[in-house]
């Protein structure tokens, strides 16, 4: 196939090559084996995430129709910027996090369990991108199911007999909520006859009274705020984070709810169009303070942990409630600042936990108390982690900054100085508990006997990931015209003709 | 199960029509209802009620823990393969028309092979659940 | 009223359904119990699927001079890959199960929650 050929069928590609690699690795069959084969396929995936989002850059939105079947009867995939901007996001911090597992994994998973490991994150893997890919909502059910049910898996792989507990508690929400997804885009298939968004689009304006419509707005957007963790609906998230093997965490903390989030604005604003879910349904009433009170509570929980997987679970909570905060504000800058803010928050909290990963490796346990002392025993770990946390946080020149500096612009646009404020009060919260682990870290002596004797530096393999991802931070921080740029390029085709 | 003498009988003739129908189920899809689930079921709760009542020990001696994995992962690449034959014969991906010389045999072919690869995949994903529970000790 | 539930009890039953599966989901406390639960939660979309489907006098849409009515073939073809999925959900489940039963010993959910709190406590 020539260059051309190849690159008509990217769509298909980014999901294909991860769904391919996945039986493969159970063919294999060998650690070391499987990993490299993982390792390729996730770092192809990004090379096709990466043809994606410039030939969509390029040439503007396009379809692609698998088997050749048009749209509506056929499943098409269509690319805009926002969902090529998905794909680079998850395959990006996927392809960073897969070098980063093999030591990771081969201290947290049996030798003869760890295929199964890279099994499963190449199908969570083929179905992250496959929701964020796909133009067809009954297909994005069928994807989300692959990669819960994928995650699932990983989950339980963590060490100890707390990880299939929170496994199994992250399957009965996680199900739930796919099965509202699914009771809603039923009910829209017997209003209107189709499961493509770009029909569904033009087919419900006519019919937006009708009641069944708004149940099915309702189903779903409940069942994927179920999936994304929006606050109140977060109670799965610390548990699963907290429990998975280190590398699994770092990639679903980057992955798993941006993809849910994506997933719900791409319902909210592509299929029943921002008139309808913020006019009608006055969705933004609800989804504002949800976020609000995500990002203060959560962020305040964070402060309290012990776990400092906990930790960063809680802030990820927080974080969901930035990204839905853009959405709800519903104008041009909020929405730039809640998609970039999926961008920054993936660096900086893929890092986070990386570095943890690293820690768990040499030291084991990853609460506060271990940390003492631990600057100086891993000081280029506790370097990377001090300074993803200040991206975290939102400083100056690191992108956290950005995506804040964005959301407070659109509050302010609308004259909601409390809500800039409770941005900002966060921020200091965010300082605050990151700012407690370096303490413990420089400030606080090695306990006698509290540190054991392999606490030394992380392996090369397992540092370069995380250094690329904080070097990205603060790259991304200094010069935002591409992770901003495209952010807004989105937006606006979100926000299409309405604003 | 050695001393259930009519369960023994019953599952000896009602095995092999349920292997045989499960076979007619999956070739027949193509023309009419059935198809690669239904018909991975079907095998997959054949093979599994000959290991409830002859024991998991001669299920094992047929079909081998170890095949159950590789014929629970070909299946898959199987179906992912023909959408990659269908790519590289110059049509979109899982467009089976381009596999032949003439659409309509295309559309047969491709529809069987993945309908093969998804009864392969069902029936040995059934028989590896009932290995991976049935070796559990409590 | 009791004529439009007589003639839509299919969707009676999806209602009934749905909440005694949800209610067992988040009521009852056995990690078993909650799993059939969300299988009952699960079957009521099946069946509500098929509702949909179903066209009153309609056939099974294979084309026949014979009849006109079909029923739409396309909610239960998009029901049956729904049910594979709870059928791989609901395996997942057991099979985590297993080991928690192993790992805790029990599987009523306040049981785990003691003594994950005992644990916690002795390490705090």
């Amino acid at each position: 196939m020539s260059a051309t050929a190849v690159m008509a069928h990217l769509p298909a590609l980014a999901v294909v090559v991860p769904l391919m690699t996945a039986p493969l690795t159970v063919l294999v069959n060998r650690p070391a084996l499987v990993w490299r084969l993982a390792t390729l396929s996730c770092l192809l995936t990004f090379a096709v995430a990466v043809g994606l989002l410039a030939r969509v850059l390029e040439l503007g939105p396009f379809v692609y129709e698998i088997g050749g079947w048009a749209a509506p009867w056929g499943i098409e995939y269509r690319i805009d910027a926002f969902n090529a901007y998905v794909v680079l996001v998850v395959t990006g911090v996927s392809a960073v996090a897969m070098p980063f597992a093999r030591r990771s994994v081969e201290r947290e998973v049996e030798r003869d369990r760890a295929y199964l490991l890279y099994c499963a994150w190449m199908l969570a893997l083929t179905g992250l991108v496959g929701i964020a890919v796909t133009g067809d909502l009954f297909n994005v059910f069928v994807f989300l199911e692959i990669s819960s049910l994928a995650t699932y898996v990983l989950v339980s792989m963590g060490r100890g007999r707390a990880a299939p507990l929170a496994a199994l508690r992250y399957l009965v929400v996680g199900t739930v909520g796919a099965t509202f997804f699914l009771i809603g885009v039923g009910l829209l298939y017997e209003m209107t006859g189709s499961l493509n968004m770009a029909d569904l689009a033009a087919r419900i304006p006519p019919i937006a009274d009708s009641r069944v419509v708004h149940a099915g707005f309702v189903f779903i957007v409940l069942g994927l705020a179920l999936k994304a963790a929006l606050f109140p609906l977060h109670a799965w998230l610390p548990g699963a984070y907290g429990a998975a093997p280190s590398a699994v965490t770092a990639f679903l903390a980057g992955t798993a709810t941006k993809v849910a989030i994506y997933a719900l604005l791409r319902v909210v604003f592509t299929v029943f169009g921002a008139r309808f879910a913020f006019g009608t349904m006055a969705f933004d009433v609800l989804l504002v303070p949800l976020a609000l009170a995500g990002i203060l509570v959560a962020s305040a929980v964070a402060v309290f942990q012990q776990d400092l997987k906990r930790m960063l679970a809680y802030s990820s909570v927080a974080q969901i409630g930035y990204m839905l905060l853009g959405a709800g504000l519903v104008s041009e800058a909020g929405l730039t600042g809640g998609i970039v803010h999926m961008f920054n928050h993936a660096l900086a909290k893929t890092a986070l936990f990386l570095a943890l990963g690293c820690i768990a490796y040499r030291v084991g346990t990853v609460t506060v108390a271990s940390m003492a002392g631990l600057g100086r025993r891993m000081p280029w770990t506790m370097a990377a982690f001090v300074l993803g946390g200040l991206s975290l946080v939102g400083v100056p020149l690191t992108a956290g900054f950005v995506s804040k500096w964005y959301l407070v612009q659109a509050a302010l646009e609308r004259d909601l100085w409390w809500v800039a404020a409770i941005v900002l009060f966060a921020s200091v919260l965010a300082l605050i508990y990151t700012g407690r682990v370096a303490e413990a870290a420089y400030f606080r002596p090695a306990v006698p006997g509290g540190l054991p004797d392999r606490a030394r530096e992380a392996p090369l393999s397992m540092l370069v990931p995380v250094w690329l991802l904080v070097g990205l931070n603060f790259y991304f921080g200094i010069d935002a015209a591409l992770s901003a740029g495209v952010a807004g390029e989105a937006a606006r085709g979100l926000l299409g003709g309405v604003s | 199960m050695e001393h259930h003498l009519v369960l023994r009988v019953a599952a000896k003739l009602l095995i092999p029509p349920i292997l045989l129908f499960a076979l007619y189920v999956q070739f027949h899809g193509d023309f009419g209802p059935g198809g690669g689930f239904q018909a991975g079921v079907i095998f997959g709760a054949g093979c599994i009620l000959y290991g409830v009542v002859f024991g998991v020990d001669n299920l094992q001696r047929v079909v081998p823990a170890g095949v159950v994995r590789v014929l629970s992962a070909a299946g898959v690449l199987l179906y992912a393969g023909v959408g990659v034959w269908s790519l590289l014969s110059g049509g979109n991906y899982l467009d089976y028309g381009v596999l032949a010389a003439d659409r309509v045999h295309g559309q047969h072919l491709g529809i069987m092979l993945v309908e093969l690869g998804v009864g392969t995949t069902v029936s040995a994903v059934m028989i590896g659940l009932f290995y991976g529970f049935t070796s559990l000790r409590p | 009223m009791l004529e439009l539930l007589a003639l839509h009890y299919n969707y009676l039953a999806v209602v009934v359904l749905m909440m005694t599966g949800l209610y067992v989901v988040i009521a009852n406390g056995n990690l078993v119990k909650k799993v059939i639960g969300l299988n009952i939660f699960q079957t009521s979309v099946f069946i509500l699927y098929i509702s949909f489907g179903k066209r009153l006098g309609g056939t099974a849409p294979i084309l026949s001079p014979d009849f006109e009515l079909y029923s739409n073939p396309l909610p239960h073809v998009l029901i049956l890959t729904a049910i594979v999925v709870g059928v791989a959900t609901t395996a997942l489940a057991l099979a985590l199960v297993i080991r928690i039963h192993r790992g805790y010993g029990t599987l009523e959910e306040d049981e785990i929650e003691r003594i994950e709190a005992e644990e916690q406590g002795g390490a705090g």
